[in-house]
């Protein structure tokens, strides 16, 4: 059965990822990879990887699909008929695919319990999580611990992103209060919006504060909560959702989760501990650890949150009035 | 916090600075902060190459967790000289970049400039000391991210579709990279890189490890522009805002190349890199092209940035040519060169910040008679010229030294007649500018064109003194890269 699901995914994959390449109305495409990246997030369901499908899901068939209508938007959903076939990258492209499947024949089969993935260092993270970190959802205790100077990396990835984006697109502030007409008249939208507003902020903190015992964290959390902001600006106009979160406050949060998340790391080193070192910040290693991610998944929420809603605004801001 | 911190505290200082930066409104504080923060990395920096040298191998244990559980850092002698290069540029392009940055770029970017160029200065250490292999490609991510935004802010319109082409060809690198360690990480179960070095040999004969190896040279080698994959490079240094195209020319392809080694020594082992996979062979091959078709090439622009960026390539193709000789002398020349020419490249890119301040161009037809109006600046730009062609008494004579040596005692004489003819290709480009700006006739808009203010100055003339230094004596970085390149390749050097 599970043979079956797979490769009813993996051939809707592939079609996708074709149909992808020969679209030419950019709008079409971009709901293409929205639906591409649900297909992922279910074969990683499928693969029991819970955690990377919600990210998959609130990240690529989300906000990513957001960003790119938002970009449509600003320029043209034609994408221009090439001058010429090009033929390098296909050569480059066919390179590296035999190149990949060359790798793929001396990898370990799939699922099997020997494979050294399974035999080395993973072994130990399920082993000891509850000892030293004490709680239920190993990925959380490998990616904000074990792992944690990456997933501070990563969040200055995002961090970078959304610096770049407000150098280079600027934020354009404009007069006035004005509810994008065009919108107005969209009741159902309105309605639907209002409903789902409060309800996608409270599944956010859920995800948010969750991740401890399931699937969830900051960055996903952080993702959803900025998409119940950017339904609401669609619904009731980007003047409106910026009199409940300004600009410029955005600005400091999206600096104040980076700062949350390094004071950690520097308060467990002023403790005598190393850098990020939970085990330091409380009576027992344990709690010390619990206090630890919790605040560094605070920090990479607010961050992520406000990079997202910002890069909205930053796209929305330089539309004219009235166009969605 | 203690010394022992130090190896942290190297990049978490850009790190905590760059949001700090974000929340400045000022420009000028914004460069005080990225300043304070750039000079304390020096400082770290510094430090950090004297314990080196005192205690041997650094390691730290981020969290708490030791590899290969948790992340390392790890900096060894080879380390240490490549942060040393980053700190250094970075201290010193920072003084030069308030006028300059003032000039080429709108004021309401100049905050959030100085916040992606802390961003990419923590990419490229993070690059530098991490033994990690994935932590790697995060950094990586960070530094490309940042320099992509960095170039887009060139003055001119072109500077986008230079970062375009960048972000492109850079994302396809860091993508190769990203397989790479995915397919280690496949078949070791670990991504800490001593420890990859040892598990991969029970499995190095499998086509997954193959792939693996192919997927991550063909990515640095974008990373690092090797001929022919440098075509982002040329557009990316001429378009960028000048202190950029110091930094980033002085420091990002020098750190690929780090990656490079790493990967090659320490992770696969030269064994395998070498003798198995036949790397060498390539890349010198590779190398000798670079060196000769990009000299020639810069011989033919009329842009003086475009003309160092083509220069850059060939240079990066003696780095490589003293790795691909997988011997002791060949890695530590390839170490030296990389030092020498981060420093000169970084001095001539900032006097040529210098001139563009003042003329507002670096074109070659602009620049008639400038040596009379801008003497400091034409002299720094002269004095970085001879010691790239590697005349005596500069630091390029010793990398050439060097690597010359290194190849007569490998056996690979004709080498030692490319890097001859590669010099005097050097000395006609290099030519081609000093004959405009000390004997042609200057136009008639250059007697407004005053020198270079002193902050300016300052900085140029500080590289162009280690140049000098480097030439006269230079048992100091030798000891450093012979050191380097003996942990790299764990034997003595006679």
């Amino acid at each position: 059965m599970e043979i079956l699901i797979d490769t009813i995914l993996l051939v809707l994959l592939m079609i996708t990822g074709f149909s992808i390449v020969r679209m030419r109305s950019l709008l079409a495409a971009t709901m293409l990879t929205s639906i591409y990246s649900l297909l992922s997030a279910s074969l990683f369901v499928v693969l029991d990887a819970v955690d990377v499908a919600l990210t998959e899901a609130a990240i690529g068939a989300g906000i990513s699909t957001i960003l790119l209508l938002a970009t449509i938007a600003l320029t043209t959903d034609r994408e221009k008929p090439p001058q010429r076939t090009p033929m390098l990258p296909l050569i480059v492209v066919i390179i590296t695919g035999m190149a990949l499947i060359y790798g793929t024949l001396d990898m370990p089969h799939f699922g099997n319990p020997q494979a050294p993935v399974h035999l080395h260092v993973a072994p130990a993270y399920l082993h000891d999580t509850p000892g030293e970190i004490g709680i239920p959802n190993v990925v959380t205790s490998v990616l904000a611990s074990y792992r944690g100077y990456d997933t501070l990396g990563e969040l200055a990835v995002i961090f970078t992103a959304g610096a770049g984006v407000l150098t280079l697109l600027g934020y354009r502030t404009r007069g006035g209060n004005s509810m994008d007409p065009g919108i107005r008249k969209l009741l159902i939208l309105r309605v639907i919006g209002k409903l789902f507003f409060p309800l996608i902020l409270l599944f956010a903190l859920y995800v948010q504060f969750h991740g401890d015992y399931g699937p969830g964290g900051g960055f996903q959390a952080g993702v959803i909560f900025a998409t119940g902001f950017i339904l609401y600006a669609l619904a009731f106009g980007l003047g409106n959702a910026q009199r409940l979160i300004p600009h410029q406050l955005l600005r400091i949060m999206v600096a104040f989760g980076m700062l949350l998340y390094i004071g950690v790391g520097i308060e467990s080193m002023l403790l005598g501990g190393k850098f990020l070192e939970y085990n330091v910040l409380a009576d027992d290693p344990v709690s010390g650890q619990h206090l630890g991610i919790i605040l560094i998944e605070l920090g990479v929420g607010i961050t992520v949150a406000s990079v997202m809603l910002m890069i909205y605004y930053v796209f929305r801001s330089r539309q004219p009035e009235g166009d969605l | 916090m203690l010394i022992s911190d130090l190896p942290v505290l190297q990049v978490v200082i850009p790190l905590a600075a760059a949001p700090v930066c974000l929340l400045l409104r000022n420009p000028r504080h914004a460069w005080a902060c990225a300043l304070i923060a750039s000079w304390l990395v020096l400082a770290i920096a510094l430090m950090l190459v004297q314990r080196v040298h005192a205690v041997g191998t650094l390691s730290y244990a981020i969290g708490a967790w030791v590899a290969p559980w948790g992340i390392e850092y790890r900096i060894d002698m080879a380390g240490a000289l490549m942060v040393l290069v980053v700190a250094i540029i970075g201290a010193l392009v920072m003084p030069f970049a308030r006028r300059s940055i003032e000039h080429e770029i709108l004021e309401k970017c100049t905050g959030l400039f100085y916040t992606c160029y802390l961003l990419c200065l923590c990419g490229l250490l993070g690059m530098v000391v991490t033994g990690d292999a994935f932590n790697l490609f995060v950094f990586l991510e960070i530094s490309s991210l940042s320099s992509y935004v960095l170039i887009s802010l060139g003055s001119r319109r072109r500077a986008l579709t230079a970062a375009y082409q960048y972000l492109i060809m850079g994302t396809i690198g860091a993508t190769f990279i990203l397989i790479g360690v995915g397919l280690l990480y496949m078949m070791t179960g670990t991504l800490n890189m001593v420890d990859l070095s040892q598990r991969l040999p029970e499995v190095a004969n499998t086509r997954t490890i193959m792939a693996a190896f192919a997927f991550v040279t063909v990515g640095v080698s974008i990373k690092l522009a090797l001929f022919p994959l440098h075509q982002w490079l040329p557009n990316a240094y001429t378009d960028a805002p000048s202190v950029v195209s110091a930094f980033i020319a002085a420091t990002a392809t020098k750190v690929g190349v780090y990656v490079l080694l790493r990967f090659f020594f320490t992770v696969f082992g030269m064994q395998f890199s070498f003798d198995a996979m036949h790397v060498g062979e390539i890349l010198m091959l590779l190398a000798v092209a670079g060196i000769l078709i990009a000299s020639l090439v810069a011989v033919f622009q009329d842009n003086v940035k475009r003309m160092l960026a083509y220069s850059s390539v060939a240079q990066i193709g003696y780095i490589i040519l003293g790795i691909s000789m997988a011997s002791a002398a060949g890695v530590s020349a390839g170490m030296i060169h990389l030092f020498n020419h981060a420093m000169i490249k970084g001095a001539l890119f900032l006097a040529i910040g210098c001139i563009f301040l003042r003329l507002g161009s670096a074109e070659l037809r602009d620049m008639h008679g400038l040596a009379r109006h801008m003497p400091w600046t034409m002299a720094a730009f002269v004095a970085g010229g001879l010691s790239l062609i590697g005349i005596p008494l500069t630091s390029g004579f010793i990398s050439k030294w060097y690597l010359a040596s290194a190849a007569l005692s490998g056996g690979y004489w004709p080498l030692v007649v490319l890097i001859l003819a590669s010099s005097l290709i050097g000395l006609i480009y290099m030519w081609r500018v000093v004959e405009v700006a000390y004997f042609h006739v200057p136009g008639t808009m250059m007697h407004k064109v005053r020198e270079a203010p002193a902050v300016m100055l300052i900085p140029t003339w500080l590289l162009i003194g280690i140049n000098l230094y480097v030439g006269m004596d230079a048992s100091l970085i030798t000891d450093i890269t012979r050191q380097g390149a003996e942990i790299l390749i764990g034997e003595a050097l006679q």
